[in-house]
């Protein structure tokens, strides 16, 4: 069975329906990125699966061992964020919050994986620092480390890249990929960046006035897919 | 120097001096502890509004005769604090027009119902000690000692045990509620803390100034402090130390022990801001 699957999903918020009938799996293992234009329900999409709000119609059912709390989480940032005093080691550890359950304080094996993620992540040197001191590539790295402490198994990434100079962006990717590639870890992404979306990912999912679901080489050889993959080849 | 220390002696030798301290110590302790989430979660105006709520509530106890308020104000503003959280998340009327309709209405109708059915000879006395908490913190009996006592450990032991969580729904609401925590329900304990808090602190510093001994530690400790524990632990010691250091200069001066309090919290933030300042400046 996959580890996500969405069936006859319909969803919208305030009444309003902007996605209809919407079906898709997603298997281990998988790197699917999401892409439309903007208001085309990308971003209500990735709050459903996450369990944020509730669809209108339809289901999101999870499988293949994996468990609704085993969700990694990359959001946008918000406002808040902004002028929080917060030290890096404390945002990576507060991922392993859906560890503890009721339970209020940390275990020593949480913080060893807090540890041990910050270390993939190449931010070990940053542990006492403040998270809105570092640059915007920096940041990302410590949210991307506290959704590892919430998974192993699937990670949803909400634009990880916006924002973000043309040099961090490929180190993003790059990190991401390894993610999916040597550990194993299903990758959700929304994304813009179509040029980015087909060289990445193995399925493209996209919203919009036409929906479009299958693996990247059937995107590329789709309507939907010639016309946005030649517009991205003309860019690069 | 000496004749102040013998005045303080002297005063430490009456039983509701002793309250007034380790009551001020408490409160001061525990409504410092929230002030960070409160900041951040643009919370403070739900303090502000539910102290005009309290306001009322005590009004209402006083023309009930209810010969303990802190009894009939407790539960009163913990309905509110969670009818205000509602409001603000799935909201008709906007949170902010909400918390101001509620706030002015319960502090126009507390006003006249202590107006109308007034408790003493003295009804602009009695307001205005609700308002400001004027020298209220003398006159607070052993029982009100007590209640205040056992809330602020009860807040300080809930804060220990669910910093964790409030720090993560504080940092990311939406990241802590995608991986299973029950954020709901951690906003709604968020509430109630703030509530027993408020109805402790109106003993302390009045109803009007409740806002500044939650918030203005907290906007201190974050001039200086760059992680959430050290924030915490700062804005805690600074509003204790503020507080101890209200509570003496009121009593040997005889100003007004709430806004005395008030007055050395602005000027510790002013000197916490210009360190803060300077700390940066000689970074860069």
């Amino acid at each position: 069975m996959a580890q996500l699957t969405c069936r006859n999903l319909s969803l919208g918020y305030d009444g309003l329906e902007i996605l209809h009938d919407l079906s898709f799996e997603v298997n281990a293992g998988d790197y699917l990125c999401i892409v439309g234009e903007n208001g085309s329900g990308k971003s209500t999409l990735m709050k459903t699966m996450l369990g944020l709000q509730s669809p209108i119609g339809g289901k999101i059912l999870t499988g293949d061992g994996l468990r609704e709390n085993e969700i990694g989480y990359l959001p946008q940032q918000t406002l808040v964020q902004r002028d929080f005093p917060a030290s890096v080691w404390e945002i990576v550890l507060s991922g392993c919050q859906s560890r503890c359950g009721m339970r209020p304080f940390y275990s020593k094996e949480e913080k060893q994986l807090a540890r041990d993620n910050m270390e993939k992540m190449g931010i070990s040197s940053f542990a006492k620092r403040c998270y809105r001191e570092l640059s915007g590539g920096q940041q990302q790295r410590v949210l991307l480390a506290r959704a590892l402490c919430a998974t192993q198994k699937l990670l949803l990434l909400d634009e990880p890249v916006s924002g973000l100079d043309p040099k961090v962006t490929q180190e993003m990717y790059r990190l991401i990929y390894d993610l999916n590639k040597n550990d194993g870890i299903t990758i959700i992404m929304i994304s813009h960046d179509i040029a980015a979306a087909v060289k990445y990912a193995s399925h493209i999912l996209h919203v919009g006035s036409e929906v479009f679901f299958g693996t990247k080489q059937e995107y590329i050889e789709s309507e939907a897919g010639r016309h946005f993959a030649d517009e991205g080849s003309d860019e690069g | 120097m000496s004749e102040l220390f013998e005045k303080a002696a002297v005063y430490f030798e009456y039983p509701f001096v002793r309250y007034a301290i380790i009551v001020g110590v408490l409160i001061s302790l525990c409504s410092s502890l929230l002030g960070v989430t409160l900041v951040l979660k643009r919370f403070s105006f739900i303090g502000d509004g539910l102290s005009h709520v309290a306001f009322g509530a005590m009004a209402i106890a006083t023309v009930l005769r209810i010969s303990n308020s802190m009894i009939f104000a407790l539960p009163v503003t913990i309905i509110c604090a969670i009818l205000l959280l509602r409001t603000g998340q799935n909201a008709k009327i906007k949170g902010d027009a909400a918390v101001a309709m509620i706030s002015v209405g319960a502090l126009a109708i507390g006003y006249m119902l202590m107006n109308l059915f007034p408790a003493s000879g003295n009804i602009s006395g009695d307001v205005c000690s609700t308002l400001f908490g004027s020298l209220s913190i003398l006159t607070l009996t052993e029982t009100e000692v007590r209640l205040s006592a056992i809330l602020s450990l009860a807040v300080i032991l809930i804060f220990i045990f669910s910093y964790n969580k409030i720090f993560s729904v504080t940092f990311d609401e939406n990241f802590s509620r995608a991986t299973g925590t029950r954020a709901g329900a951690y906003n709604l304990l968020i509430a109630i803390v703030i509530a027993i808090i408020i109805v402790i602190a109106m003993n302390l510093v009045g109803s009007l100034l409740i806002s500044a001994l939650v918030i203005f530690p907290a906007l201190s400790a974050m001039r200086i402090f760059k992680s959430f524990k050290s924030v915490t632990i700062c804005s805690a010691v600074l509003s204790v130390l503020c507080s101890l250091t209200g509570i003496l200069v009121s009593v040997l001066g005889s100003t007004p022990v709430g806004s005395t309090i008030v007055a050395v919290d602005i000027v510790v933030f002013f000197a916490f801001m210009f360190i803060g300042h300077f700390k940066r400046g000689a970074k860069a």
